[in-house]
């Protein structure tokens, strides 16, 4: 239906070059009309004639070449008459020309490759820096907060309290003690391969109880509170800060902090400890019942062994950064759900951003607790 | 012959579970007609749109789209209608201009500097600044957001214009000037413009025909026919204080 849509240079009785379009001039056919177009050159002349009877169908693809044709040539200073187009396409062309008269240039400038590695780099150095001290602005905010819910304790949201207490201990009990279980099954078994060596099997039992004690019951708990429990505070506070029920808050002069944030970082700070009380146990019958079961130890004395081993200030080492840990993965969970702006499509970057940064701190914060242990000599 | 009928729908019958939206519904629309559908909250505007598209299949009944089957030859129906949904729905991970390449990217094969070209010009067309191009879709207002959504949906140089509330959500200055545009890109590039709305401003501004949804049916008629309309809801509608303002303002 549709005409083969054509490009053809010739010259005209007065010996102009006349260049004629016809066919169907549409969105399809542009792409083979682009190269014939520009394989055109007219040198030499002045004058030429742009005939546009043959054409059929013209649609803005089509427009714009033949308008991007004659403004080419007016730069080559070849001054292009249009003839013959349907009146019909008038008032497509001048649309056409309009549009481009409001965008002069067409700006595709792209910086060198090193340029924008530069800058990149540059960018996110900057953003890191600005991120961190926004940071530490919402932790004296959230102190302060917390100082004045103490001194009137009446203010404390205790309904919230106790349900956040449950979405991110209770219910986190399952998969916690599943993981950390497992886990220390999997310690066990790796210890007591390398220690059978040595025929010193028994120390599997020293092994498990430091390892769990001190680093992995609480680490491996914080990092799937942070998966779980950082990404549902920034999620929930985000969706709220979308609805504008954040401002709403703000207009019936509530404070966000006392009544979003400080429930959910104060439900932390009482859980993880407990969780990570329960990840230990967890971890530690996981790793016995894997060791009675492979090594030639009895239960009795693998659970005497594990006993001298686990000495208090272990536990101890191991439990003072539990409240730590949790204040870190609260604190940025809070933070990025009150980053969100306007449209739901940065709740899902903020959430991941949130999880990564609360693991990245939790392990900062671990392995500065483990420089600190270590100069003190505990 | 009906040959420059480019909508037509007969006996269409649209349910959810048992709450029926449209029953027998039959609606012609012609080639270069600027239709505005409006009706109640619940009447199913969107969803006949969405139901031409394509996008919710109709328990009963026949959709002609440019004269084929909608449901069996959904790829011209995409590829010659154009469709701005309500809050632009552009791709956010995409640039603007990248946005309107995506329609030409899927069905043309064009080269990267043609498709420059070409994203540039719909940008100019529908009025946004040259540098809104290389801006993301969270970068712009809502506004410039509906204009670059009507700059996707011009990609391609569509027949059918599909507009969702296209002036919802602006200002009345911003909602003045989108008609305008609406108007304008519809004489110069001869577009059918099938439009959900509740403006009346943009109703008595730029449609030639409404299509009035009540009872299930569609009433199609001017704006004069349907002030004679006796149903309640008609009369209600197109003699409210609001109608009689927007069309004073139009006198």
């Amino acid at each position: 239906m549709d005409q083969e849509p054509e490009w053809i240079e010739s010259v005209g009785t007065d010996g102009r070059p006349v260049l004629s379009a016809k066919g169907s001039w549409t969105i399809d056919a542009v792409s083979v009309l682009d190269s014939r177009i520009k394989a055109t050159h007219l040198n030499g002349t002045k004058q030429a004639e742009l005939d546009l009877s043959g054409i059929t169908r013209l649609d803005t693809a089509g427009a714009w070449l033949l308008y991007r044709t004659r403004r080419d040539f007016a730069d080559d200073g070849i001054d292009a008459r249009l003839a013959g187009l349907d009146p019909h396409y008038a008032p497509l062309l001048d649309l056409v020309e309009q549009a481009d008269k409001a965008h002069p240039e067409i700006e595709r400038e792209r910086p060198g490759v090193l340029v924008e590695f530069v800058s990149r780099v540059g960018k996110s150095v900057c953003e890191a820096a600005e991120e961190g001290l926004n940071l530490l602005n919402f932790l004296g905010l959230t102190i302060i907060t917390m100082l004045r819910v103490i001194v009137r304790p009446r203010r404390m949201r205790i309904v919230s309290l106790v349900n956040q207490i449950e979405q991110t201990g209770l219910n986190a009990m399952g998969i916690v003690g599943l993981l950390l279980f497992l886990i220390g099954v999997v310690l066990a078994f790796q210890s007591a391969e390398q220690l059978r060596k040595f025929a010193a099997e028994i120390f599997t039992a020293d092994g498990l109880a430091i390892l769990v004690l001190r680093e992995i019951g609480v680490l491996i708990a914080a990092i799937l509170i942070a998966g779980r429990s950082g990404s549902a505070f920034t999620a929930e506070i985000g969706m709220m800060k979308v609805n504008e029920e954040v401002d709403a808050l703000r207009t019936t002069g509530v404070d966000p902090i006392e009544v979003l944030v400080l429930p959910r970082i104060n439900a932390l700070l009482l859980t993880l400890p407990l969780l990570t009380f329960f990840a230990n146990v967890a971890a530690l019958t996981g790793g016995t019942i894997m060791a009675v079961a492979t090594l030639d130890v009895t239960y009795t004395q693998f659970v005497r062994q594990l006993a001298d081993a686990m000495t208090l200030k272990n536990f101890i080492v191991g439990m003072v950064k539990a409240p730590v840990f949790a204040f870190l993965i609260g604190l940025v969970g809070c933070y990025e759900g009150l980053q969100v702006g306007g449209s739901a499509e940065s709740i899902g970057r903020l959430t991941t951003k949130s999880v990564v940064e609360s693991i990245v701190l939790v392990i900062i914060a671990d392995a500065t607790f483990s420089i600190v242990f270590a100069y003190l000599g505990i | 012959m009906d040959t420059d009928v480019v909508i037509k729908v007969r006996g269409l019958r649209t349910q959810f579970g048992t709450q029926v939206i449209h029953d027998n519904l039959d609606l012609d629309i012609r080639r270069g007609q600027v239709v505005g559908v409006v009706g109640g909250s619940g009447t199913g505007k969107s969803v006949l749109l969405r139901t031409i598209l394509g996008l919710n299949r109709p328990r009963e009944g026949d959709i002609e789209v440019l004269g084929e089957d909608a449901r069996q030859a959904l790829d011209t129906v995409q590829r010659r209608t154009g469709v701005l949904f309500q809050n632009g729905a552009l791709f956010s991970s995409l640039t603007v201009a990248e946005n309107i390449q995506v329609p030409m990217r899927e069905h043309l094969d064009l080269s990267r500097s043609l498709m420059d070209e070409l994203a540039a010009l719909k940008i100019g067309m529908v009025g946004l600044p040259p540098d809104a191009g290389p801006k993301f879709p969270s970068e712009l207002s809502g506004g410039m957001r509906k204009r670059a959504g009507l700059a996707r949906a011009l990609s391609l140089d569509p027949e059918i214009l599909f507009l969702d509330e296209p002036t919802a959500g602006l200002d009345p200055i911003g909602a003045a000037a989108f008609d305008n545009l609406i108007a304008e890109l519809q004489k110069g590039l001869g577009l059918t413009v099938f439009m959900v709305t509740h403006d009346l401003d943009s109703l008595s501004a730029i449609c030639d025909s409404i299509a009035v949804l009540v009872d299930k049916r569609v009433r199609l008629g001017t704006m004069a026919e349907h002030m004679q309309d006796a149903h309640p809801w008609i009369q209600s509608y197109f003699h409210g204080p609001r109608a009689r303002a927007a069309l004073d303002n139009r006198l």
